[in-house]
C-alpha cells in the first residue's frame, strides 16, 4: 500500500484531451489586445442536474456544473498556492519533488468519544471514494475547476463520534520544515492551521481529498489528504493534514493571525464583500482570457444556489 | 579609428532595461507565462518598473559615497526605462486584465487604496518623463530639478503599492512581505540619504575616507561633466 503515494511521473497528454491541454496556447495566441470585450456576463443560468444515479463521466473533458471544463491536469499541478514550499506558485511542483507522502497518519481527537489515529491507507479502505468536480476560488481572485477524489468529512467525523461540547473542528498541516522550505521563514506563524464550524465540517459538500483527475493527488497539490471546502477561498482547503481536532471554541488559523480583517474565519467566497485591497466581485478563471463574475457560494446549509458545487 | 562611444555600464543598462521586455515577448510567444499569463505580465512589468526606478534612485548615493559620477548620467535612462515599463504595467490591467471596461476599472481602482496610490505615481511620472528631454531642462532651469525632485513622493507611492498587493501585513510583518520589504529598505535608506545635512555628512565623511584608502591621490577625481 505504501506505494500507493509515490509520485508517479503522468504525461499530462496521457490524461488531459490535447485540446485542453494546448488551450492555454491557443489563447495565449488569440490574446492580442481586445478592444471593450464583452466581459462581465452574467453567471451561466443553467445548473445541472446531479442526480444521485447518474452515471460516472469520465474526468477527463468532465465540466462542473455549470457546464465549465475542468481545469488541465498540468495548470492544476503547476500553479500551486503553498507557502510552506514556497511563495512562487509555479515553483511549489518543483519544491514539492522531495516530498515524503508515505507513512502518513491522521490523528482525530479532542472532544470526540473514539479518538483515533489513520493511516492514510486506512482512510482510503474505510471510506469509499469518490469523485467531485468543485471549483477552487483563491482570495487572490482566480478559480479553476478541479476534479478531487475523497470522501466526506462527515463520514470521517461520524466515525469518532463528536461529544456535544464539539462546535468547531481544527486542522493542522504536517511542520517538516526540512522538506518544506517555505517553513523556515519567520514571516509566517507555522504550521498551517485552519478551521471550520462543526455545522460547516458535517456539511456533505465538504470533502477530505486524496486524488485528482482519477489518479492520487501530488504533493504540490497537498497530498495525501487534503480539505476541501468549495464554497470558501481557497485558503480554507489546508492541505497535507495530520491533525484534525473537534474542539469548543473558534480555532485560530493562520491567515487570521497574519490578518484577520482580510482573511476571516468564515471567508465565503461572497462577490459583494471585497478583499480590503482588491475586489473580488470578479475572478480568472485559469486558461481564460476575460474576467468572469464571482459566483456567490450560498452552498453552506442549504444548498439552494448550487452555483459553487456539483459531484458526478 | 574611432573609439568605442559607449560605456561598459551604459551597456548594462540598457541591456538589463529591454531584457525584462524581451524575455516577457519571448515568454508570450512559447507560451511559458504562467497558467494565470495576465497576471503573470502585470507582475513582471509592476516589478520592472519598481527595480528600474530604484536603480534610478541608487545614482546619486552612488556619486555620493564612491565619487564616481557616470550613474548620473545613467539616471535619465534608468527612470525613463521605469516609465516605459509603468506604462506597459498600466495597459495590461486596464486591456488585458479589465478588457477595457473602464466603468470596471474606474469603480476597481477608486475603491482600492493600493491602486489609488499606483495611479497616482503613474500620473506623477508622466511629466517626469515627457520633460526628461534636454530642451525642457533647459527650458525649465531650477524648476526642472524642482519637478524631478518628484520622484522623493512616487517611490515611496510605488512602495505602497507593491506591499499592499501582497498577501501580508506591513505593520506586523507578517506574511508576503520580504521582497516589497526589501525595495522599501532600498528606498528609505535612499530617501534618508537626501535629507540634506545627511547627505553633507555622508560626502564629507566619503571623502575623508577615500582620501586614506588613496592615499597618493588624495583628491579624487570626479569627472563631472
Amino acid at each position: 500500500m505504501t506505494s500507493l503515494f509515490k509520485t508517479v511521473p503522468i504525461r499530462s497528454s496521457e490524461i488531459t484531451p490535447k485540446s485542453v491541454y494546448l488551450s492555454r496556447r491557443d489563447f495565449m495566441k488569440a490574446a492580442t489586445l481586445t478592444t471593450g470585450a464583452a466581459l462581465l456576463t452574467a453567471c451561466a443560468p443553467s445548473v445541472a442536474d446531479a442526480s444521485a444515479d447518474e452515471a460516472p463521466v469520465p474526468t477527463s473533458g468532465a465540466t462542473d456544473e455549470l457546464g465549465d471544463p475542468v481545469n488541465s491536469y498540468s495548470d492544476i499541478t503547476n500553479y500551486n498556492n503553498y507557502y510552506e514550499f514556497t511563495v512562487d506558485k509555479q515553483q511549489v511542483a518543483d519544491e514539492a519533488q522531495g516530498f515524503s507522502l508515505a507513512p502518513w497518519t491522521v490523528e482525530v481527537g479532542g472532544l470526540v468519544n473514539n479518538p483515533k489515529t489513520f493511516g492514510i491507507e486506512d482512510l482510503l479502505k474505510l471510506f469509499p471514494q469518490e469523485e467531485r468536480i468543485y471549483r477552487l476560488r483563491c482570495v487572490e481572485a482566480w478559480s479553476m475547476v478541479i476534479p478531487w477524489t475523497g470522501f466526506t468529512l462527515a463520514s470521517l467525523l461520524e466515525m469518532v463520534e463528536p461529544t456535544s461540547d464539539a462546535k468547531y473542528v481544527r486542522f493542522e498541516t504536517v511542520f517538516r520544515p526540512e522538506e518544506m522550505p517555505g517553513q523556515k521563514s519567520p514571516f509566517y506563524p507555522w504550521p498551517y492551521q485552519e478551521g471550520l464550524r462543526l455545522d460547516e465540517a458535517m456539511n456533505d459538500l465538504t470533502l477530505l481529498a486524496t486524488g485528482l483527475y482519477g489518479e492520487p493527488n501530488v504533493a504540490q497539490n497537498g497530498a495525501p489528504i487534503r480539505l476541501v471546502v468549495p464554497w470558501k477561498y481557497g485558503f480554507k482547503s489546508i492541505k497535507s493534514i495530520v491533525k484534525i481536532e473537534l474542539v469548543s471554541e473558534e480555532p485560530s488559523t493562520l491567515w487570521s493571525n497574519i490578518a484577520s480583517n482580510e482573511y476571516g474565519f468564515y471567508a465565503n467566497v461572497n462577490p459583494d464583500v471585497d478583499h480590503p485591497r482588491w475586489s473580488q466581485a470578479s475572478e480568472r478563471r485559469i486558461g481564460e482570457l476575460n474576467r468572469r463574475p464571482t459566483c456567490p457560494s450560498t452552498a453552506t446549509a442549504n444548498r439552494s444556489r448550487i452555483c459553487t458545487t456539483a459531484w458526478i | 579609428m574611432k573609439k568605442f562611444p559607449y560605456t561598459p555600464l551604459q551597456i548594462a543598462v540598457h541591456l538589463y532595461a529591454w531584457s525584462g521586455l524581451v524575455l516577457l515577448l519571448f515568454d508570450y510567444f512559447t507560451g511559458n507565462l504562467s497558467p494565470n499569463p495576465i497576471q503573470d505580465l502585470e507582475q513582471r512589468t509592476g516589478r520592472h518598473a519598481i527595480t528600474l526606478l530604484v536603480l534610478s534612485l541608487l545614482c546619486t548615493p552612488i556619486n555620493t559615497i564612491f565619487k564616481w559620477s557616470e550613474p548620473l548620467k545613467r539616471r535619465r535612462a534608468l527612470g525613463v526605462y521605469a516609465f516605459l515599463y509603468a506604462a506597459i504595467h498600466m495597459i495590461i490591467f486596464v486591456d488585458l486584465d479589465f478588457g477595457l471596461a473602464w466603468s470596471s476599472v474606474i469603480k476597481e481602482v477608486v475603491e482600492k487604496p493600493r491602486l489609488i496610490v499606483g495611479v497616482i505615481a503613474f500620473i506623477l511620472l508622466i511629466p517626469l518623463a515627457l520633460t526628461s528631454f534636454d530642451i525642457w531642462k533647459k527650458r525649465l532651469g531650477k524648476n526642472w530639478k524642482r519637478l524631478h525632485q518628484l520622484v522623493y513622493l512616487i517611490a515611496p507611492l510605488v512602495f505602497l503599492h507593491y506591499i499592499w498587493s501582497k498577501k501580508g501585513d506591513l505593520l506586523s510583518l507578517q506574511g508576503e512581505v520580504l521582497k516589497p520589504m526589501i525595495y522599501g529598505l532600498i528606498i528609505g535608506i535612499f530617501l534618508i540619504f537626501r535629507i540634506p545635512p545627511i547627505r553633507k555628512a555622508l560626502a564629507s565623511f566619503s571623502t575623508r575616507s577615500l582620501a586614506l584608502l588613496n592615499k597618493k591621490d588624495p583628491q579624487p577625481k570626479v569627472d563631472t561633466p
